[in-house]
């Protein structure tokens, strides 16, 4: 014992810093959990920068179209990365869209409300069955992959019931001509710095339709939602006190109440908050596609995790970034897109999905033994 | 102003039909480390949970401070300074230092609305506090997972004094470290108690508390067996105490049984 502690003296007398300076960036950076989605998506990039570089997948039309499609996966990514890092799944998210997005269509067209009621419809519809999730996980103590798989049909099925139940098909379009002169709907159907690609355009510089307006009309409204939520989780996961409460929940659920985090004010939020993507992600397709389908979103639940998952987020809770997912629904956007532009049939993008998700969750699971491992 | 700290006197707890504990008195001085000694069974870990607010007596009080006080929640405990530290810790492996030091406690800087946590603050009091202990973090940012059983044992009563602990509930810190660990553990809990903490130390390992403990409380069956001043009992009258006695002899004799049938 005491050899030990004048060894600790020895090294505190000439200063900690260089101890520091012992961890190499190298390591510091393994202990990132965004690390390995950083690294798939320069090798996507390269990949395709080589076999589709000329092909039209890097023009102003062609990324704006690869960018959209990760946006939205990326919004619900996001949250249901956030939910994973507190511990807990939500398999309704893809219910959830197709919910949300009959909440906007119906109420619009059939009961004549305007669409921005019927839009902050959709969203309190969003916060009551987030927070039943939320509270029947955390007030039953049934694992969450239960409690929101049966949430997954019974949205889907309530869904397809009610919107034949009242429509009497299965699709309820009308909804573009609404879009104007909304004070929110806006907010979904925008395309911003539009200025921008009509003054590029002008100069000859992106492609143009053969009546002069370019073809790539400004930043989809999904790109927009998406780097802004990315920001905001990161903000809260790593600058707030909320975003510590949100590791330890998902870390060490008994720990954390111990010392007193609300582990269950903390993972109803985020049910809530998987909930209000999904609705975010309906608004923007509903909006653009002019119509609500009660298909909508099927199966978005499980990319939503894969993109997660790829981004580093372990499945046992306390770990993991929302950087990460983002990268990780930029990897799948990109390769859904991309493969367009290459040779390759487009049946095998499940191969690679599968593929990249079971490399991840190899690769987060040598890393977590690396942080958790004692000296 | 008693001389005692903390009392608790004649504490019960009931689970049903179940007689959990019956009249436990134990009173604690300033700068007291006080050794919990019992089997499994004894209930050891109905008193820590009693101590720390989780059950509330059903018979006995608690006085803190010469104040009658009645726990509604774990956090009333805390709220007047009994701090626990659990066997799991608290502790989150995937988690940093400073995260975990300062788990459910964050301190925020900034405006309503846009209050974030202050990490650079929560790192230097961190790496200062654990730097007393004589743990050399490197890094508080490093994961907790990466620390030795003992370092995260005095992390975590660390941060309960940090947090105000007047009184320290220790369960079984040493149970689950070796013996070097064990020694560095045992070493922090005396100093904690030399700078006027009262330390309640839960274990059933004599040869732990013995050296660190100036009083004992040996628990049996729910029920206090007394409580001993040092100079007034052996390490080895403790351990039989502890054991229920008899069944140790009872072993020793059927050993001698076995021994003999062996050598026969």
């Amino acid at each position: 014992m005491s050899v030990k502690s004048e060894s600790i003296q020895s090294k505190k007398d000439s200063g900690q810093d260089e101890r520091l300076k012992k961890i190499s960036p190298l390591r510091v950076l393994l202990n990132r959990p965004e690390l390995g989605a950083l690294g798939g998506s320069i090798l996507v990039f390269i990949f395709f920068g080589i076999v589709a570089g000329d092909t039209g997948m890097f023009s102003a039309y062609g990324t704006l179209n690869f960018l959209d499609v990760s946006a939205n996966l990326g919004i619900i990514a996001i949250a249901a990365a956030m939910l994973m890092i507190g511990g807990e799944f939500d398999l309704s998210i893809g219910s959830m869209i197709g919910f949300a997005g009959i909440c906007i269509a119906i109420p619009a067209i059939y009961w004549g409300w305007p669409l921005w009621t019927s839009i902050i419809f959709a969203f309190a519809m969003a916060v009551l069955i987030g927070y039943f999730n939320g509270i029947m996980v955390v007030k039953t103590g049934l694992p969450s992959f239960i409690v929101t798989l049966a949430m997954l049909f019974i949205l889907r099925g309530a869904t397809l019931a009610i919107t034949r139940l009242i429509t009497g098909r299965t699709q309820v379009p009308g909804l573009r001509v609404l879009i104007e002169d909304d004070p929110i709907a806006w907010l979904f159907a925008t395309d911003t710095f539009q200025w921008l690609f009509t003054w590029l355009g002008s100069m000859k510089l992106i492609a143009l339709r053969t009546d002069g307006t370019p073809l790539a009309t400004g930043i989809p409204p999904s790109v927009i939602w998406f780097i802004a939520l990315t920001l905001f989780a990161t903000w809260i996961l790593m600058k707030t006190r909320y975003g510590n409460w949100i590791f330890a929940s998902g870390g060490d659920k008994v720990g954390a109440t111990n010392v007193g985090v609300p582990v269950g004010r903390v993972k109803i939020s985020l049910f809530i908050g998987t909930a209000v993507a999904s609705t975010i992600f309906a608004c923007i397709q509903v909006l653009d596609a002019g119509s609500a389908d009660t298909m909508r979103g099927t199966l978005k639940e499980l990319e939503a995790i894969a993109a997660a998952v790829v981004g580093g987020c372990l499945l046992t809770g306390g770990y993991g970034s929302a950087i990460g997912a983002a990268l990780g629904a930029i990897i799948f956007g990109t390769v859904s897109m991309g493969i367009f532009y290459t040779d390759v049939d487009t049946d095998w993008f499940k191969v690679f999905l599968g593929a990249m998700m079971l490399i991840a969750v190899v690769f987060n699971n040598y890393i977590r033994k690396k942080v958790t491992e004692t000296k | 102003m008693s001389e005692y700290l903390v009392q608790f006197n004649n504490i019960s707890k009931f689970f049903g039909k179940v007689i959990a504990l019956k009249d436990v008195t134990m009173k604690l001085k300033k700068g007291e480390i006080m050794c919990l000694l019992g089997d499994n069974g004894a209930g050891k870990s109905t008193l820590i949970k009693t101590l720390a607010g989780v059950h509330k007596p059903d018979e006995g009080e608690i006085i803190f401070e010469d104040q009658k006080i009645v726990f509604d929640s774990p956090r009333d405990a805390l709220d007047i300074g009994i701090g626990t530290v659990y066997q799991d810790l608290a502790l989150v492996s995937l988690m940093s230092v400073t995260r975990n030091f300062f788990m459910g406690r964050e301190p925020q800087k900034g405006l309503p609305f846009f209050r974030t946590f202050d990490i650079e603050k929560a790192n230097i009091i961190a790496a200062e506090r654990m730097g007393q202990i004589g743990i050399d973090v490197r890094d508080p940012s490093q994961a907790v997972g990466t620390m030795s059983g003992g370092e995260r044992q005095c992390l975590a009563i660390s941060r309960a004094i940090y947090f105000g602990a007047k009184v320290l509930v220790l369960d079984e810190p040493t149970s689950a470290l070796g013996v070097h660990q064990a020694s560095m553990v045992l070493k922090y809990i005396v100093k904690a108690a030399s700078q006027g903490l009262a330390v309640i130390l839960i274990t059933h390992n004599v040869h732990h508390a013995y050296p660190v403990g100036n009083s004992f409380t040996v628990l049996n069956r729910g029920k206090s067996m007394g409580t001993f001043q040092k100079k007034d009992i052996s390490r080895e009258k403790l351990l039989s105490m502890m054991a229920g006695g008899e069944e140790l002899d009872k072993l020793e004799v059927e050993l001698k049984e076995m021994d003999r049938i062996g050598n026969n």
